[in-house]
């Protein structure tokens, strides 16, 4: 299996969904070599990790800490001091990668390939030529996604297109996502199998509340967790604050996360005159962001267009409700949670005010949406990857 | 000798429009919805008329004129009567014309279809007031037979239909209540001197309202001979067969294409063909048999879902809290005496709304979904509770902001 990013290194849901996937295919009694492009202090009992920097597989690594969303050019611009721009750097790694998988391959004794995302499609397709064994590509989000269909680059999306190309199977996270894949990359739908993403309950315990003054002044706290940037909605999470402020100004919006949009996000703020209500509190992980889901009344998924979306679910499992957008994968997997066209922020604010005032509907969302969430499981998933996996070896 | 007892239950609510919370204090229209979407309530009223009551109106017509033995009766509720008024008088004149036959009988209920009466007797008794009102002025005639909102029945209502000289009242005939006797027979509600209690065959019922055009089913297609057989197969094992179901059931839950217009067209015939077979409405149900047991429902009995109670509209904190949010209002409503807003709050009293709010999606989800006009129960409840609130602020009553809330985990130890 090759993959980018694996916890704890990893910058989103890519990562994580790796890790919960692994883990249900490994319980299942697959045996899973996992790749991945440099050295890093990452491992799981359930998987051999494999690293394509190593010196005994090639004797050149790759070398930087890339990460795996760049998509607009202002990142460079926004965070001084890193150096690579998108379009050299992390594409050329990419096709390193991609290169020394292929040695990596003939090292290796496995039955299939599985490649997340376009970053590792390079080196999927390379040990399927090198090996000759079946590709299933995984599809966790699409340039189409990150760009919002502007400024699509077309060498990421040659790679995308290229990887779906030489699959013998392509898996989407999502039916949002397969539609995607069938209309802008042109691949037959039944050569695409929708496994939607899960989650883990019992990863989850309770932690001590951080907000608990602000609890008790009567305040409330509404939640965006994720990379601030084009695909995730920020602008919209801002403006829907700003018409909720209007009517409840006890209300506090705090945004987790970093991204290329983090400055543009905050002067929007500061221009609308809620800059002291929209709290950024940049990246977290792990125990801090559970405790601030937690302490949290409300988890907004405002994405533009989001293939899956991992952090509702995590919400939900810390028995936070939430609103997600009808543009993302993770609606076709929830019923017990508020819905909203993105765009739409005078009903998104609607909402948001209407389920902080009304305490039944709170607690009705919350129990009902942690009921359901128990059910969205990574074991689900595995069993539909490995009925894939087994299909296509039957007709090698 | 069974008799088929039919009665169709006509209905639609007035639906509250996506109704936000910025339009609290501003926008005193909670009904008025203009979209194409199925909360613009003219445009299901003309949709259904042309869909169901029209065709259907003709085709019974044609069938009462035919065989002079054929009856029916109707439940229509006021909400229904006062939007074919404004949206489809054409179709209002067709239900008159069949009242106008003689063999129709038109049922007693609630005006605004609700279920005041576990609510509010005082208000229960004025909407079947408004209703009676309502049935002799648009028909000229009186009901003389009751039916409560959603057939919901326990035997306080049968001792209130008794007290109110209601020759008889309609329940499910539901096994529980039941155990071995047959819902086809005429019974008498627990403690009543003179009112019947008249039962659903909802097996037979069911088999056309909801079984009709199910292809997976053993028995179908169902057809008007086949039907007819069941029905003569009571001969001698009980004296009416009451077919109870939503008259949408001819058109609109079942299209046409399914044949259900046919099914009914040959219905009368085939039941007739046997001598021993006849037609009746619930009133003559009431008068022509004896008693044959009193029958004790001291929980409510309704005819929803697979649980036949209250849950389908009660079984949630969303529903509970949005109903109690309405009867919470009755006394100011009655303080204001503004005509406007008896007439919006009696509106938002309309069973339906807590409906849409159902949340048990699994075991009798599909039937939920298919009568949704909302995308979920939660837009349901938000539209619902802020056309409220407006309401709560028009009379004055104060409007609670939230409260400080103690945190809590839904997570174990």
């Amino acid at each position: 299996m090759f993959g980018w990013e694996f916890p704890p290194h990893n910058s989103g849901g890519l990562g994580t969904a790796c890790f919960g996937l692994t883990r249900a295919l490994a319980r299942d009694g697959a045996t899973i070599t996992f790749v991945l492009p440099k050295k890093v202090k990452a491992g799981a009992d359930w998987l051999r990790m494999c690293f394509a920097d190593l010196p005994e597989v090639i004797g050149r690594g790759i070398a930087a800490n890339l990460y795996p969303y760049i998509t607009s050019e202002s990142y460079a611009r926004e965070r001084k001091g890193l150096p690579f721009v998108y379009g050299l750097n992390l594409i050329e790694e990419v096709r390193r990668y991609g290169a020394l998988a292929g040695e990596i391959a003939a090292l290796e004794s496995f039955d299939i390939i599985h490649a997340h995302d376009w970053l590792s499609f390079p080196a999927g397709i390379a040990a399927k030529r090198v090996s000759g064994k079946p590709l299933v590509v995984h599809v966790h989000a699409t340039e189409f996604d990150r760009t919002g269909g502007n400024g699509v680059n077309e060498e990421v999306y040659g790679i995308e297109h290229a990887g779906m190309s030489a699959a013998d199977a392509v898996v989407a996270v999502s039916q949002w996502t397969k539609n995607m894949i069938v209309r802008h990359y042109g691949i037959a739908p039944q050569k695409v199998t929708v496994i939607h993403n899960g989650i883990e309950a019992s990863d989850y315990r309770p932690l001590p509340n951080r907000l608990v003054a602000l609890k008790q002044a009567g305040e409330k706290i509404v939640l965006f967790v994720g990379r601030i940037t084009l695909q995730k909605g920020p602008d919209y999470f801002v403006r829907a604050a700003k018409r909720v402020l209007e009517l409840e100004p006890k209300v506090y919006f705090i945004i987790a996360g970093s991204g290329d949009m983090e400055g543009q996000t905050l002067r929007e703020a500061a221009a609308l005159g809620i800059a002291d209500r929209v709290i950024f509190t940049g990246f977290l992980r792990g125990p801090e962001l559970d405790a601030l889901y937690q302490s949290a009344d409300l988890y907004v998924l405002p994405s533009v267009s989001e293939p899956f979306g991992i952090t509702p679910l995590e919400s939900l499992v810390n028995g936070t409700p939430v609103i997600i957008s009808y543009q993302s994968g993770v609606a076709e997997v929830l019923r017990h949670a508020l819905k909203v066209d993105f765009w739409d922020t005078e009903e998104l604010a609607n909402q948001i005010i209407t389920v902080l005032r009304h305490p039944p509907l709170h607690r009705t969302l919350k129990q009902y949406g942690h009921e359901e969430v128990q059910k969205v499981t990574w074991t689900a998933a595995a069993q539909k990857c490995l009925g894939l996996y087994h299909s296509l070896l039957a007709s090698v | 000798m069974p008799a088929v007892c039919f009665y169709f239950q006509v209905h639609q609510p007035y639906r509250v429009k996506r109704y936000r919370v910025f339009d609290v204090g501003h926008d005193h229209e909670y009904f008025n919805d203009e979209s194409d979407t199925d909360l613009n309530n003219g445009r299901i009223i003309r949709k259904v008329a042309s869909k169901c009551y029209q065709p259907a109106n003709a085709l019974l017509l044609e069938l009462l004129e035919r065989h002079p033995e054929f009856k029916v009766s109707f439940s229509l509720s006021g909400v229904l009567l006062e939007q074919l008024k404004q949206y489809s008088p054409e179709t209002l004149d067709s239900f008159r014309r069949l009242v106008d036959t003689g063999q129709v009988a038109i049922l007693g209920e609630t005006y605004h279809h609700s279920l005041a009466f576990f609510y509010s007797l005082p208000e229960f008794e004025q909407q079947v007031a408004l209703h009676r009102a309502a049935v002799k002025k648009i028909f000229g005639v009186t009901p003389r037979v009751f039916r409560n909102t959603e057939l919901a029945y326990n035997n306080n209502l049968g001792l209130w239909a008794d007290k109110h000289g209601y020759e008889a009242v309609l329940a499910e005939g539901w096994d529980r209540i039941l155990g071995w006797r047959s819902p086809n027979f005429v019974y008498r509600p627990k403690g009543a001197k003179r009112a019947r209690l008249l039962l659903k065959n909802y097996k037979l019922s069911d088999d056309v309202a909801f079984r009709f055009s199910e292809k997976s089913w053993s028995e179908w297609p169902l057809t008007a001979p086949k039907f007819s057989h069941w029905v003569s197969a009571v001969n001698g094992t009980g004296d009416i067969v009451n077919l109870f179901m939503d008259y949408e059931t001819f058109g609109e839950h079942q299209w046409e294409d399914t044949g259900i217009f046919n099914f009914l067209r040959h219905l009368p015939q085939e039941v007739l063909k046997n001598p021993d077979n006849s037609f009746i409405t619930v009133e003559e149900a009431a008068r022509n048999y004896p008693i044959r047991d009193e029958v004790n429902v001291p929980e409510v009995v309704t005819w929803a879902d697979t649980e036949r109670d209250l849950s389908a509209w009660t079984g949630n904190d969303l529903q509970t809290s949005a109903l109690r949010a309405v009867y919470d209002l009755e006394s100011p409503v009655a303080a204001a005496n503004d005509s406007g807003l008896l007439t919006a709050w009696r509106r938002l009293t309309t069973s339906d709304h807590f409906y849409y709010m159902c949340t048990k999606w699994f075991a009798d989800g599909d039937v939920h979904a298919y009568f949704n006009p909302y995308r979920s129960p939660y837009e349901a409840f938000i539209a619902f509770i802020n056309a409220t609130t407006d309401l709560r602020l028009r009379l004055g009553v104060d409007n609670p902001t939230f409260l400080a809330s103690q945190p809590t985990s839904i997570l174990v130890e």
